[in-house]
């Protein structure tokens, strides 16, 4: 029983990057209608970048502050430079335009970098488990940053001048235009936001998985099932399909499949909602007009 | 969404054209005659890339039937290539079937599989597909790890299959005679690709790819006909992936990551994503620009990759068969006079 509630409290912590993810993914989806298969190897970009900070002796959280602002300034330019062109294109080239990034961005934390797997540092104290040993330090102090960062989103969207315009961008474009909103300001701020959210995820989710260029592959699988398992059009369907996926993960992976197959369990979570209830827990039909 | 648009500037001549002039008859033949003659001209190294061009040539053709053709974006074919490679491997070294059966059993297993994977994600938009299939790339390597498989797929080892001899005491070599046979194979399909697109169910095709509500008032069963689409593209890359295994004499787990998935994507765009003799070029690519980039460094080849399919989708987004067919028409018709 104790393993259980372990399983179940690991599940939250790894959740809540998934959820970070998640959102960051339905950000995107919901202004341009683009799931951007790259967000992984941006956030594993991001997260050297941290890496490379600390390392020089920055104090960690003020390197976390510092790689925010740069993956934030990337995704701004990574939207204006590759995607601007983009945005009447068909399908195809935005999909292909994602994977032309994710092959740039896993070549370039290559080159950079180096294929060594690295050991990311945690600024909380593993020492001694907490919570009567269900979770670790960095567990705990992992969800702690994660519900910071969803709930500074939900309050910038929900209470600043801003982030009324960015919702607007995203729900009516041509009506914001008419208002006054600069939508293609909008939409690269979007990209910055979601970049940041990304990199703070991979920060989070380094000293667990360890950091090599591929570190977020499978992380951005359980994300896109999380946010297809909340609805893709509906960011706190999202972040609470997040969660879910990654306690299902976590306890499926210890119980019922093992964890040679957990990435498997990725895709069966998305066959399965895709089939059952395509909208998602939360999200809204999709309707096509016939 | 943009379906309209994918049209006009994915393909606009493939309808036009029905007839096979003499010319291209022509250059098909010199074609072949220079591709059968490669077989006694190239070392056994170049014959060996040659022959993994005319597979992926395959695995790229599978994968434009469904993307390129019928408009739904797949970003895991590896994982039928995948499938493919592991069915006539095993065949071969459990149950000792001679490789060119192995070829009919891989097809229908791919085909199968790629039914069952459309099923669920082909009523839903391009994108639910180009997820679920990222997924099943990304996937594909742990399941063929598993412990419950691993009597048959020799688990992270993979398996380690026999060159095959030449047939009738032929005097080539098992190289040369490899290529020959991949080739004769890689003919069949692109005929019957041909075939296949050029009449009723290729237009069929075409039409739920361009404009879905109109092919559907004209009475085609969108979901059947796209995830039998699909199932057939996977046994193209399907077999593509057996004569894969063949030629490498080798399947493993992490030969097949979602990388190679990505490759064939990529060799699809470069190519001409609706386009049949675009999968050729595309598997020239794959198999050499890599070769070329890595002279330069480990990380290279991704990055050079993935630079270069931006370029294309910019400038070129129907590809070399879009630029050759731009390049034919400029130099028929010397004087603009509007076409």
């Amino acid at each position: 029983m104790d393993g259980f509630i372990h399983q179940i409290f690991s599940g939250i912590a790894t959740g809540g990057i998934y959820a970070s993810v998640a959102l960051a993914l339905v950000m995107i989806y919901q202004s341009t209608h683009h799931v951007n298969f790259a967000q992984g190897e941006m956030a594993t970009f991001s997260t050297f970048i941290a890496y490379t900070l600390i390392q020089a002796g920055v104090p960690y959280w003020v390197a976390l502050v510092a790689t925010f602002a740069i993956s934030f300034a990337m995704g701004v330019a990574i939207e204006r430079i590759f995607l601007r062109p983009m945005a009447n294109a068909p399908e195809l080239s935005s999909v292909g335009v994602f994977i032309g990034l994710l092959l740039i961005y896993t070549s370039i934390s290559g080159w950079i970098f180096g294929y060594t797997i690295k050991t990311f540092p945690t600024p909380f104290d593993t020492g001694h488990p907490m919570l009567g040993g269900f979770v670790s330090g960095h567990e705990l102090g992992a969800t702690a940053v994660t519900l910071v960062v969803l709930l500074s989103v939900y309050a910038f969207f929900r209470f600043t001048r801003l982030g009324l315009a960015m919702r607007a961008a995203a729900y009516n474009p041509v009506s914001s235009r008419l208002v006054g909103v600069r939508v293609g300001w909008m939409l690269a701020l979007g990209w910055g936001l979601a970049a940041g959210i990304g990199a703070i995820a991979g920060c989070m989710v380094a000293p667990i998985v360890f950091l090599d260029p591929n570190m977020m592959a499978g992380i951005l699988l359980y994300s896109f099932a999380g946010a297809l398992l909340g609805g893709i059009t509906n960011p706190l369907g999202a972040v609470l399909g997040g969660f879910a996926v990654g306690v299902i993960e976590n306890i499926g992976g210890a119980y019922i499949v093992g964890t040679e197959l957990k990435l498997t369990m990725a895709l069966v979570i998305i066959v399965a909602v895709l089939t059952v209830k395509p909208s998602g827990l939360l999200g809204k039909t999709v309707q096509s007009r016939v | 969404m943009n379906s309209n648009s994918t049209m006009t500037t994915v393909m606009p001549h493939a309808i036009a054209k029905p007839a096979v002039t003499p010319l291209a008859l022509v250059g098909l033949a010199a074609g072949l005659a220079v591709a059968v003659g490669a077989a006694f001209w190239f070392s056994d190294y170049h014959l060996f890339q040659l022959t993994m061009v005319v597979v992926y040539a395959i695995a790229i053709l599978g994968l434009s039937i469904v993307t390129g053709f019928n408009g739904q974006i797949s970003l895991g074919h590896g994982a039928f290539y995948a499938i493919g490679a592991y069915v006539t491997a095993i065949l071969m070294d459990k149950y000792d079937v001679p490789y060119f059966y192995t070829l009919p059993a891989s097809a229908v297993v791919c085909a199968g599989v790629g039914f069952l994977i459309g099923l669920p994600a082909l009523r839903l938009g391009g994108l639910y597909l180009a997820l679920t299939t990222f997924a099943l790339a990304v996937a594909i390597p742990q399941l063929l790890k598993h412990k419950a498989l691993e009597d048959f797929t020799g688990g992270v080892q993979g398996i380690v299959i026999l060159k095959p001899d030449p047939p009738f005491g032929l005097p080539i070599n098992g190289d040369q005679w490899l290529y020959l046979f991949t080739l004769g194979v890689g003919c069949i399909m692109f005929l019957l690709a041909w075939n296949l697109l050029r009449g009723r169910i290729g237009r069929a095709m075409r039409a739920i790819r361009d404009r879905a509500v109109a092919a559907e008032a004209m009475g085609i069963d969108i979901a059947m006909l796209k995830t039998r689409t699909f199932a057939v593209s996977a046994m193209f890359t399907g077999i593509a992936g057996s004569l894969g295994a063949i030629a490498v004499q080798f399947v493993a787990p992490d030969s097949f990551t979602v990388f190679l998935s990505i490759e064939f994507f990529v060799g699809m765009v470069v190519g001409g994503a609706a386009s049949i003799g675009g999968a050729v070029f595309g598997a020239f690519f794959i198999q050499f620009v890599p070769n070329l980039a890595d002279q330069i460094s480990k990380a290279a080849p991704g990055a050079v990759r993935g630079i270069i399919l931006i370029i294309f989708l910019y400038l070129a987004p129907a590809g070399m068969a879009g630029l050759t067919r731009m390049a034919i028409r400029r130099l028929r018709r010397p004087k603009p006079t509007g076409a």
